[in-house]
């Protein structure tokens, strides 16, 4: 009737998760009853859970990684714990416990934390910047963000029915198959990126074709805002690689559930095809992380300092290269698996090549700062701190793609202390400088800076005392993954970082504290403007929040700065838009169907890890049907009429009026 | 350089040094959907090379089980291209009936195209029936795995086209030719085309190469 699901699943035995799980779910209880009881639950379902706006879903992305975040973060700790303390003892943590710990870290870290972040600024930003009203797929869209959930939830329910992987975030076989991994972590970790792979798919299919389908008129290529370029980079890359995640994932299901042989030792399998599919995909993965972020600090580099991006085309150019050559690397990531020294030449010396456009960009963000007028604001505080620690992590990377010196820091602490410093110092420091840049256009108001810049030194001076004594450990020969050790060389080294875990922990929970002081202030924070940066591109235009529909006007862009060369028109003719007649604007009806769909896919998945076949069957009966009805449905789309429009945009247009008017005064 | 494209704009003279020609806007939903759709397929076909990928790896590695060339019946899988090439036809003639909007073509266009896909899978689904029975399923060996994947694989996706057929039949039937069914119409069509295509590269690599071998 259930499966493999019995009461033996519940760990009673084991006081953490237990404990953790319990508290969750308390506090969801409590969020959930909170909600109900406040009469805010149609709210929420009207404005939020059905919302196929693409501003919303981006927010919700956002939320649901931040709440990741804490979740890695806490895994993070316990990690740092252990290791300080487990020299010659078993220290805290059982050596099942911390496998399962470190591999839910690295799969929630960057399938759940970074990946939501980036995708999310990208749905938040990009249509506004190219000055259409939506993506795509509005629909499509906001499955993709549920089933994203839907991964999260299945991950997070391992803690408290079953257990997760004990294989790390990519799941080697032949530890991942059934006759190593019998029970059903190695299932959980699957179905969840299976889910949440599906919903990556459409975001990236959505992201694409709006960028090249939608951009508004005389939105040339040559004069979109760098974000959407590297936009477009990171999602071909979805598109191109996350089909490869799917197809290897399925291979090794298959295996696991119905006997086959792809990557068994038995029968002919292949390990080493795992090995080439899943870097196929893995290598590119950090660059669609990683490409947006550069965005992101192409834009607040040149609004902060006042100046047009130096390069703009050397910056395309070298974004569309980083798009192509990561694809051609893969082979680093097992360069000590025997290939032979003329493929790992040919592949040392490829990855080295990516070292090129990535130092152009540097170079470019350096000259647009030179002679410009620079606010240290707080999303500029992340950038620069950002160039500083990515050129370590660059660096470190190009040793690590010397073959020869690959052979000795393979599967060391130097090898963590290396992707942390380029996805924290790049990825995580990206997500932050754009949340904080965008946050005011999101919400209609102002971040805190006096804790934004706490925030910021904080987790920049952590980050630094973490993850340093690492590569130090790496050269001293610790191995990463380790439950104890007995060599006490490596001891310090641990305890150092251990309080570095600290200082970081103090930046996240400024964070937090920024978040609830600027909420409480937001009045006094307010963005009238819609442009509080006095920003570049068209996403400044509309008012902050911008209206359902973005613009009232579809944008007529006329040179790369769209939105600051409007402002300097304006300046001479006054404001436009005035003789311009209103009219009415067709916007896509919200829809339930993204979370219906992952109600299913949450069953679904759920059953498939157990085996409860019966379950299967309805969650896939009830997808089938949400698919029809939603093509059954008539009206897809709702007009707001154009004297709405009209009322929407002049309080808009009045606001900035009177601030014009009070700057003239002066 | 913006100033000589807003001129540009203005009046198109193909000899204005440095022309540039401004973007028009937003695209219409038709392209839109279909340009969607496309890159979908696109990433399919991504996910179908990693199972020829690994049939191409795997290919050799019978663990003393059977040969392609011992267990593939040339003449089922050349009824099998017949019927999938066909159909890939009738398709079409569907797609241009919904064009021009006559409801009998249509119908019959889509039923022939639902009969072909369905003897397609009825001797697919004898032949892999076959083999299992003859002890030469998919955990045989490493070689046989990536065979019933890649084929299976292709014959879900009919399968599922087959499916979807279904519904915009029935759409047709209850909304008529409206312009959004019309959209996903042209989404099914592109769909049911580039089984075909993947079919082709299956029958080359898998049929033809295995049976020579
Ligand atoms: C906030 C501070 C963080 C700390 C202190 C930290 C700490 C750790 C530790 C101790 C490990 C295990 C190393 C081992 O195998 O012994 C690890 C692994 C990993 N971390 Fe982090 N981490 C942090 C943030 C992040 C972030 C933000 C990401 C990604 C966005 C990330 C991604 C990973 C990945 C992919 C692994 C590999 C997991 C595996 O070995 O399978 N980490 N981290
Ligand atoms: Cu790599």
């Amino acid at each position: 009737m259930l499966g493999k699901l019995d009461w033996s699943a519940i760990p009673f035995d084991q006081p953490i998760p237990l404990v953790a799980g319990a508290v969750v779910l308390v506090a969801i209880l409590a969020v959930l009853i909170w909600v109900v009881v406040k009469g805010h639950l149609p709210y929420l379902w009207h404005e939020w859970i059905t919302s196929v706006d693409h501003k919303r879903i981006g927010v919700m992305y956002i939320l649901l990684a931040s709440v990741m975040l804490l979740r890695g973060g806490s895994d993070a700790i316990m990690m740092r714990i252990q290791q300080a303390v487990a020299y010659q003892s078993q220290g805290y943590l059982p050596p099942e416990h911390y496998n399962q710990i470190f591999s839910a870290h690295g799969t929630i870290m960057i399938f759940f934390v970074a990946m939501p972040f980036v995708i999310g600024l990208m749905n938040l930003v990009v249509p506004l910047q190219l000055g259409v009203r939506d993506v795509a797929f509005p629909t499509l869209n906001s499955v993709g963000f549920w089933l994203t959930a839907t991964g999260a939830l299945l991950v997070n329910i391992s803690l408290v029915i079953g257990e997760f992987a004990r294989t790390g975030w990519l799941a080697f076989p032949p530890l991942s198959e059934l006759s190593y991994s019998p029970g059903v972590g190695v299932d959980y970790y699957a179905w969840s990126l299976q889910i949440s792979g599906v919903g990556t798919l459409v975001a990236g299919i959505n992201l694409v074709t709006t960028v090249l389908k939608l951009r508004t008129k005389g939105m040339n290529y040559l004069r979109m805002p760098m974000f959407c370029w590297t936009t477009l980079a990171s999602n071909l890359l979805i598109v191109a690689a996350f089909p490869i995640l799917t197809a290897t994932l399925a291979m090794l299901l298959l295996d696991r559930y119905l006997g086959f042989h792809f990557f068994t030792n038995e029968a002919g399998g292949n390990v080493m095809m795992f090995m080439n599919l899943i870097w196929a995909w893995g290598h590119p993965e950090v660059y669609i992380l990683v490409l947006p972020a550069f965005g992101i600090f192409s834009e607040v580099v040149s609004t902060f300092s006042g100046k047009a991006l130096f390069g703009y085309r050397s910056m395309v150019l070298a974004t569309m290269a980083i798009c192509v050559i990561s694809f051609m690397v893969w082979l680093h990531h097992f360069f000590t698996m025997g290939a032979g020294p003329d493929v790992n030449a040919i592949f040392g010396i490829a990855s080295m090549i990516i070292a090129i456009p990535t130092g152009v960009k540097i170079y470019n963000w350096l000259f647009t700062m030179y002679g410009g007028r620079i606010r240290f604001a707080t999303p500029m505080l992340w950038s620069v701190g950002f160039m500083v620690t990515f050129i370590v992590g660059g660096l470190t990377g190009v040793l690590l793609a010397v073959p020869p010196a690959d052979f000795m820091l393979h599967n060391s602490m130097f090898l963590v202390a290396h992707f942390h410093n380029v996805i924290i110092g790049g990825v995580l420091f990206g997500a932050f400088a754009g949340f904080e840049y965008w946050f005011p256009k999101a919400f209609g108001f102002r971040l805190d800076e006096r804790w934004g810049k706490a925030a910021f030194w904080f987790t920049f001076l952590g980050f630094y005392v973490t993850f340093m004594p690492l590569y130090i450990a790496g050269m001293l020969g610790m191995t990463r993954r380790m439950q104890h050790y007995d060599v006490g060389a490596w001891r310090p080294w641990m305890i150092i970082a251990a309080v570095g875990m600290a200082v970081l922990s103090i930046g996240v929970i400024c964070q937090i504290v920024q978040l609830a002081v600027s909420i409480r202030n937001r009045e006094a924070l307010r963005d009238h403007t819609g442009d509080p940066w006095d920003g570049r591109s068209l996403e400044w235009a509309p008012s902050s929040p911008p209206p359902v529909f973005n613009f009232a006007f579809n944008p007529d862009v006329r040179g790369e700065d769209a939105y600051w060369d409007m402002k300097a028109h304006a300046k001479q003719q006054s404001l436009e838009h005035e003789r311009l007649e209103y009219q009415d604007i067709e916007m896509p009806r919200n829809s339930p169907t993204g979370f219906i769909c992952a109600f299913f896919a949450s069953i679904m998945g759920f059953a498939l890890i157990w085996h409860i076949w019966w379950m299967v069957i309805l969650g896939g009966l009830g997808a089938f049907a949400t698919f029809v009805v939603f093509a059954w449905r008539d009206h897809d789309e709702y007009v707001i009429p154009a004297e709405e429009v009209a009322a929407i945009d002049r309080v808009n247009l009045e606001e900035r009026r009177s601030l014009v008017s009070m700057a003239g005064a002066v | 350089m913006a100033m000589i494209a807003t001129a540009g704009h203005a009046h198109a003279d193909p000899h204005h040094i440095g022309l540039v020609i401004e973007h028009p806007g937003p695209a219409p939903k038709r392209i839109v959907t279909a340009y969607g759709f496309w890159i979908f397929l696109l990433s399919d076909i991504v996910m179908f090379s990693c199972f020829f990928a690994a049939y191409a790896v795997l290919s050799g590695q019978t663990a003393g089980g059977p040969r392609g060339s011992e267990i593939f019946e040339p003449r089922n899988v050349a009824i099998e291209t017949v019927c999938l090439l066909l159909s890939s036809f009738t398709c079409g003639m569907a797609s241009i009936a919904a064009d021009v909007r006559n409801r009998f073509w249509f119908y019959l266009g889509m039923a022939v195209t639902c009969v072909l896909g369905l003897i397609f899978l009825a001797i697919e689904f004898r032949e892999f029936a076959d083999l299992v029975a003859r002890g030469y399923g998919p955990s045989r060996s490493a070689f046989l795995t990536a065979f019933f994947s890649l084929v299976g694989c292709h014959g879900l996706h009919v399968s599922a086209g087959v499916l979807w057929l279904l519904t915009m039949m029935a759409q047709v039937f209850a909304k008529g030719f409206r312009a959004d069914i019309l959209r996903r119409m042209t989404c099914f069509a592109l769909f049911w085309h580039a089984l075909d295509i993947i079919w082709v590269a299956v029958f080359s690599v898998v049929y033809l190469l295995g049976s020579g071998a």
